[in-house]
């Protein structure tokens, strides 16, 4: 268990002992401000985040999930609470230990890179490393592997000022990384790109945690971004966690108004038709091609079955790969005889939450027909895709 | 009524702790004044020695490099400097030079701790701020008093009474300028782990430099500004060609003095800014 966060609190304030009190009593974070002046922060989080799990903290700003990263790290001291990593609790040790710990175990990327502007992209990565007192060849060496990771290796000189903000966030990676830390704090990390270049940076995250596999701690307040991205999401209001869930949990078992109220715009099986994830077909004639031709074009494409139609497009049925070898070695002519006529499809109109169903024991791709003609092919990685992503929808829908 | 409350004796007061100073810091004062004074001396006469021409040629290329490889301060230098050389205020130059450089280098050398601890606690800035606006605001002549009690006349007072003059600039520039380095990038540099030291020197100081070498720049300016008030004291040089003609009231030998106080000032300014700009 790496990290084990236990009623974790962070009171702003001269009189917080009154406040933890007031707070044990039931009082909600407006009356403790109105009886002791004091801010809450955040209020009595508990949580464990597994090894190897991204587990995003989300909520809108003000709901304290800045300041509790802040404590997973003690940037803020806590009023009260532990965090145990590795079995030793953050929240008391003394400075040399947590500096060791901040040095080896766990890393932080910022929501404004917090690059430093005068050292080179080389030497930001190596920032972490030069701390510990490592040699400059080694660390140079490490830093130019972790820059190669997040895909800068051809810009260790530059100055960050001379790159885009998507790169910046990659040395600000990449900076985290060069220290192989089991822990990685990313606070609100990719807020301040723009959509695509976030999207962007989602995907390269994930491929790189599949490789890694470090420990993510990941600030949001995109839901978007957290269904994406997260492993478990944990929603924060007021400086409390109000649930904690995978994502499928959070959107079909909300726990409460608050969470619902969150959800409610995200539901996007609902409002999502096959028309929105379908690809284009890749087909053959039933009247002009042969096996050879079906077989030639699932070669070029890639593809383990293609679909046959008729010259006006309408849909007749599909052939495998495996059955048109077979054909061409017994010298058979017409895709008639080896065609498939049960094909799974669907209308253009049909919702995506039906068509989860349909894919889910289909061999093939599903087809998306409209009146009886081939308008485009369903994966089932598109289906999954569009329940957890949101740009594409905004698009679609605009 | 108020006539009734009795004369407090501050300036005696003031008198008695000068000369106590005096004398019990004399173990201090008297080898600062020898060693210090000979220092000086000896930099001022050797740099007299050097042939004027080598020194312009040497100032002319520093500043065609400085400001980038442009024409117009080493031309400025140049022109300047024969001016000087052709009114015979060269040796004068020499020893204003030496003067201005020895009191802006303690006062950088004693200023950017200063600036560095106050930057760092709260305490601190609340003492130091008002010491560095009683420095600042208190007549410049009146340091003059006590340096010579504690040092003599000569050049050494001189320097004393630059340095309480011209050291506030860089102590407030190196306090706002770490205070300003942004939240994040010295929460960047905690997450990371360093110490206290690391923090300072690897991302505070580096990121505060242009602020402190502003600072730098105005302690320097101030120390020029000095050295008229010091030819009062005895200190050699441009101010006291400056002194000696506001005495005699001879406006043109006056002028010319000034004006290679002026150009001195000049180059030094366009030199210490174009440090800054750096890269």
């Amino acid at each position: 268990m790496p990290i084990k966060v236990e009623n974790l609190s962070k009171i702003f304030g001269k009189r917080t002992k009154e406040a933890t009190k007031l707070l044990d009593e039931g009082y909600s974070k407006e009356e403790v401000l109105d009886k002791t002046g004091c801010t809450v922060g955040v209020n009595r989080a508990t949580f464990e985040v597994e090894e190897g799990e991204v587990f995003v903290i989300m909520g809108l700003s003000g709901s304290g999930k800045s300041t509790l990263v802040r404590l997973l790290n003690r940037l803020i001291e806590p009023t009260e609470g532990s965090v145990e990593i590795d079995g030793q609790n953050l929240a008391t040790m003394n400075k040399e230990d947590l500096r060791e710990i901040r040095r080896t175990k766990m890393s932080m990327v910022f929501q404004r890179f917090a690059l430093f502007p005068f050292r080179s992209v080389r030497e930001n990565a190596e920032f972490g490393l030069e701390i510990q007192g490592m040699d400059k060849e080694e660390r140079s060496k490490k830093a130019e592997e972790a820059l190669e990771l997040v895909g800068l290796g051809g810009y260790v000189e530059q100055l960050p000022s001379q790159l885009s903000g998507g790169m910046q966030q990659r040395v600000g990676l990449a900076r985290a990384l060069a220290n192989d830390p089991e822990v990685l704090l990313m606070d609100e990390a990719f807020s301040a790109l723009d959509p695509l270049i976030r999207k962007d940076m989602q995907d390269e995250l994930l491929d790189l945690q599949e490789k890694m596999q470090k420990t993510i701690v990941f600030i949001t307040h995109d839901l978007d971004e957290a269904l994406r991205i997260g492993d478990r999401i944990a929603l924060m209001k007021d400086g409390s966690i109000v649930q904690i869930g995978s994502p499928e949990e959070i959107l079909t078992n909300p726990a409460n108004d608050y969470v619902e109220k969150f959800v409610e715009d995200v539901d996007r099986s609902k409002v999502l038709t096959a028309e929105h994830i379908m690809k284009r077909p890749e087909t053959v004639d039933y009247d002009k091609h042969g096996p050879r031709v079906a077989l030639e074009r699932m070669r070029e494409q890639g593809l383990s079955s293609i679909f046959v139609t008729d010259r006006s497009r309408n849909l007749k049925g599909y052939v495998t790969a495996d059955e048109a070898r077979q054909a061409r070695e017994d010298g058979v002519q017409k895709l008639s005889e080896i065609m498939k006529t049960e094909v799974p499809s669907v209308d253009k109109e049909t919702q995506i939450n039906e068509i989860f169903n349909i894919i889910h024991d289909s061999p093939v791709p599903v087809a998306v027909t409209e009146d009886g003609k081939l308008r485009g092919i369903i994966v089932r990685g598109a289906v999954i895709a569009a329940l957890a992503d949101g740009n594409e929808v905004d698009a679609d829908d605009a | 009524m108020l006539d009734n409350i009795p004369q407090i004796p501050v300036a005696k007061w003031i008198d008695l702790g000068v000369d106590k100073i005096t004398d019990w810091f004399s173990f201090i004062f008297d080898p600062v004044q020898e060693g210090f004074g000979w220092l000086l001396d000896t930099s001022a006469e050797y740099l007299s020695m050097v042939p004027p021409i080598i020194i312009i040629i040497l100032i002319a290329l520093i500043a065609f490099f400085l400001s980038g490889k442009k024409f117009g301060l080493a031309a400025f230098s140049i022109v300047g400097l024969i001016f000087i050389h052709n009114q015979e205020l060269w040796e004068q130059l020499m020893y204003t030079f030496t003067l201005v450089f020895y009191a802006s280098l303690i006062s950088v050398i004693v200023g950017i701790p200063f600036g560095i601890l106050m930057s760092k606690s709260n305490i601190a800035q609340n003492i130091i701020t008002p010491v560095l606006d009683f420095m600042q605001t208190m007549p410049a002549f009146v340091y003059l008093i006590p340096a010579v009690a504690f040092f003599g006349i000569g050049m050494v007072p001189g320097v004393f009474a630059s340095f309480v003059f011209a050291t506030p600039p860089v102590v407030r520039f190196t306090n706002l300028g770490i205070r300003q380095v942004s939240d994040e990038l010295v929460e960047a540099s905690d997450a990371f782990g360093t110490t206290g030291s690391q923090k300072l020197f690897k991302v505070e100081l580096p990121m505060a430099k242009t602020t402190i070498m502003a600072g730098v720049n105005q302690t320097v300016m101030l120390s020029l500004s000095m050295v008229v008030i010091a030819s009062m004291i005895g200190a050699p040089g441009l101010g006291r060609d400056v002194l000696s003609a506001l005495q005699r009231a001879e406006a043109g030998t006056g002028f010319v003095a000034g004006f290679g106080i002026v150009i001195l000032a000049i180059i030094i300014d366009r030199f210490t800014q174009s440090l800054n700009k750096g890269k």
